[in-house]
C-alpha cells in the first residue's frame, strides 16, 4: 500500500531523511519510532506530499507522490501532529469543512460526521467550537476529520502527544478499532508502548535511517526477553537476557536493588544506538 | 474546480461574525471620508464644479476595495501558513493550489467589494454626486481581485508576520496615497506621474473616476488593471504550489 524508494530530505547540509525504503502492507498498522529529530515528521509530511523529497519517491496505493499527488490526496487522511483544527468553527463544521474539500455529498457528509462524532465521542460537543474543547477532544475531533472522507490509507503523527494517560488510552483505543476495521496506518511515535501496543510492525529510526525494521515482537527477542537495571545506577549498563531467573542471578554480581522487567523496544534501541528514544 | 469549499468556509466565518465584518470594512473608509471628504473638502470647489467629496469618494471607493481585500486575506493566509497551520488541511486535501488561489482570492472580492459598496451608500447618503453605472461595479471587483490575489501571492512568499507588514508598510500604504486616491496624478512632475502609473490602484482610481463622472474610461487603464489582476493570480496560484 505505501512503499517508499530512496526517499531522501535534506534541509541545507543536513540529512533529515536517508535513502528510506520502507513497504506497507495493505491493512498493516506500521510505525516509525524514534527520537525526537529521527526523521519521522519529515518523513510523514514527504509521503502526505506537504514535502517535496530532495530525491527518491515514494508510491501510495500505486500513485506516485510526486507525480500524482491529487491522487494520492484523495486517498490519504492525515492525522498532523499539530492541532491545525479551525478553532472558530464548531466540531461539526470542522468536519463538513473536510467532507466538502473531498466533494463528498450532502447526505454523505451528514452521516460521515455523525458517524465520527459518534465514534470519538464527541457527539454531545458537535456543536460546540473547537476552542472550547479539551486538548484530548481536539486530538479526538483531527482523528475524526482524518477519516472523515474514508481514506484508504491514514498518516497519524504523533497521534497522543501532550495527552495525559487516560486520553492517551482513550485514543489507543480508537486506534485499535481502526486497526480492526482493516485500514492501513502508519504512524509516527517516540512512545515506546504506543508503538509496542498498536503496531503489527516498526521500523526504528535514528537521524533519517532506518536501524531496524520488523514485528515488535521479533525486535524484542533479538535482544533477549528481560533486562536487567540497577536501581539508582545510571552508569551500570542494562542487560538482556533469555530468562527470568538468569538476569536475577547475573544481577546479584552486579548491585544490590536490581529491577528484572520484559525488554521493550526502547531496549532495543538503547541495544542498536546506546541512546534512550524517550528524553 | 473545487475552490468553493476554501470560498464557503470563510463566508461561514462571517456569517458567524457579521458585526465584527461590517465594523471592520467601515472604519478606514469612514475615517477616510470624514476627514477628506468633510472635513477638507466639503467647501471645496473643483475646477469642473463639483466638490472635493464627489472627487475624492471615487479614490476611496478603490483604496477601501484595495484595503479590505488585500488586508483581510494577506493576514488569513499568512497566519494560517505560519501559525495555525490550518493550511495544511487544505494542502493535504484533493484541491489544487488553483483552487485554493481562487477561494482565496473571490473571498476578497466579496470582502472588497462589500466595504467599497457600503462606503458608497455613505458617501452617496452625505451627497456626493457619482454616476452609477455597471462599469464602476466591474472596477471595485477588479481591483479587489486583482489585490486579493496579490495578498495570496505575497501570505505564501512571507515567512514571518512581519515580512507581511513590511510589504504593508513599502507597497500597500504608499500606494493609498499616491496612487491618484485624493489627487490627479497628472497634477505630479515627471518623473513621478510615470512612476505612479506603474500602480494597479492607479488605473483603477482613473477608471472609477472617469465611470463615476459619466465620461468614456481609458480602454488602456482597463487593460492594464486586468493585466495586473491575471498576473497577480497567476503568482498566487504559483506561490501555492511552491509551498508544497
Amino acid at each position: 500500500m505505501i512503499e517508499t524508494i530512496n526517499l531522501t530530505k535534506q534541509f541545507g547540509s543536513l540529512t533529515a531523511v536517508k535513502e528510506l525504503h520502507i513497504a506497507v502492507k495493505d491493512g498493516e498498522v506500521f510505525g516509525l519510532l524514534g527520537p525526537n529529530g529521527a526523521g519521522k515528521t519529515t518523513t510523514i509530511r514527504m509521503l502526505t506530499t506537504l514535502s517535496r523529497p530532495a530525491s527518491g519517491t515514494a508510491r501510495i496505493a500505486g500513485f506516485d507522490i510526486i507525480n500524482d499527488p491529487l491522487a494520492v490526496k484523495s486517498i490519504i487522511g492525515v492525522v498532523p501532529q499539530m492541532l491545525n483544527l479551525d478553532i472558530d468553527l464548531t466540531a461539526a463544521e470542522n468536519l463538513e469543512y473536510h467532507g466538502r474539500l473531498h466533494r463528498m455529498e450532502a447526505a454523505d457528509r451528514r452521516g460521515r460526521a455523525e458517524e465520527l462524532l459518534r465514534f470519538t465521542g464527541l457527539w454531545e460537543k458537535r456543536d460546540t467550537h473547537v476552542e472550547h474543547l479539551s486538548g484530548g477532544m481536539r486530538r479526538r475531533l483531527l482523528i475524526a476529520r482524518g477519516l472523515m472522507h474514508r481514506p484508504k490509507v491514514v498518516f497519524l503523527d504523533e497521534p497522543t502527544v501532550g495527552l495525559d494517560p487516560q486520553a492517551r488510552r482513550m485514543i489507543w483505543g480508537m486506534l485499535l478499532d481502526l486497526k480492526r476495521s482493516g485500514i492501513t496506518i502508519l504512524l509516527t511515535t517516540h512512545y515506546i508502548e504506543e508503538a509496542d501496543a498498536l503496531c503489527d510492525r516498526v521500523a526504528i529510526l535514528r537521524q533519517g535511517t532506518v536501524i531496524a525494521l520488523d514485528r515488535p515482537s521479533a525486535l524484542k527477542s533479538n535482544v533477549g526477553a528481560f533486562a536487567l537495571e540497577c536501581l539508582g545506577r545510571q552508569d551500570i549498563a542494562r542487560k538482556f537476557f533469555r530468562s527470568r531467573e538468569e538476569a536475577i542471578e547475573a544481577g546479584k554480581d552486579v548491585c544490590t536493588d536490581i529491577v528484572v522487567r520484559d525488554v521493550t523496544l526502547e531496549d532495543v534501541f538503547i541495544k542498536l544506538t546506546g541512546e534512550r528514544i524517550e528524553t | 474546480m473545487n475552490f468553493y469549499p476554501i470560498f464557503w468556509k470563510d463566508l461561514l466565518l462571517i456569517r458567524k461574525k457579521p458585526w465584527k465584518f461590517l465594523a471592520s470594512s467601515m472604519v478606514m473608509p469612514v475615517l477616510y471620508l470624514v476627514t477628506f471628504g468633510w472635513g477638507l473638502g466639503r467647501g471645496m470647489a473643483m475646477a469642473n464644479g463639483g466638490t472635493y467629496l464627489d472627487f475624492v469618494l471615487p479614490g476611496l471607493l478603490v483604496m477601501s476595495a484595495m484595503n479590505n481585500s488585500f488586508g483581510p486575506v494577506s493576514t488569513s493566509v499568512n497566519v494560517s501558513k505560519l501559525y495555525t497551520k490550518t493550511i495544511e488541511e487544505v494542502l493535504v486535501s484533493p484541491v489544487s493550489h488553483w483552487d485554493i488561489a481562487l477561494g482565496r482570492a473571490l473571498m476578497g472580492l466579496v470582502r472588497g467589494m462589500f466595504s467599497a459598496l457600503l462606503l458608497l451608500v455613505v458617501g452617496l447618503l452625505s451627497g456626493a454626486r457619482l454616476h452609477l453605472s455597471p462599469g464602476l461595479v466591474l472596477v471595485l471587483g477588479l481591483t479587489s481581485f486583482c489585490f486579493a490575489s496579490a495578498a495570496v501571492a505575497a501570505a505564501m512568499v512571507a515567512k514571518s508576520h512581519e515580512d507581511m507588514s513590511n510589504f504593508n508598510s513599502f507597497v500597500i500604504i504608499p500606494m493609498s496615497f499616491l496612487a491618484g486616491t485624493f489627487f490627479t496624478p497628472d497634477k505630479l512632475p515627471e518623473p513621478f506621474h510615470s512612476a505612479v502609473l506603474i500602480y494597479p490602484l492607479t488605473h483603477a482610481s482613473m477608471l472609477l473616476r472617469a465611470f463615476a463622472a459619466g465620461e468614456v474610461p481609458s480602454i488602456p487603464s482597463l487593460l492594464i488593471l486586468t493585466a495586473y489582476a491575471a498576473l497577480f493570480f497567476y503568482l498566487a496560484g504559483r506561490m501555492v504550489k511552491r509551498a508544497v
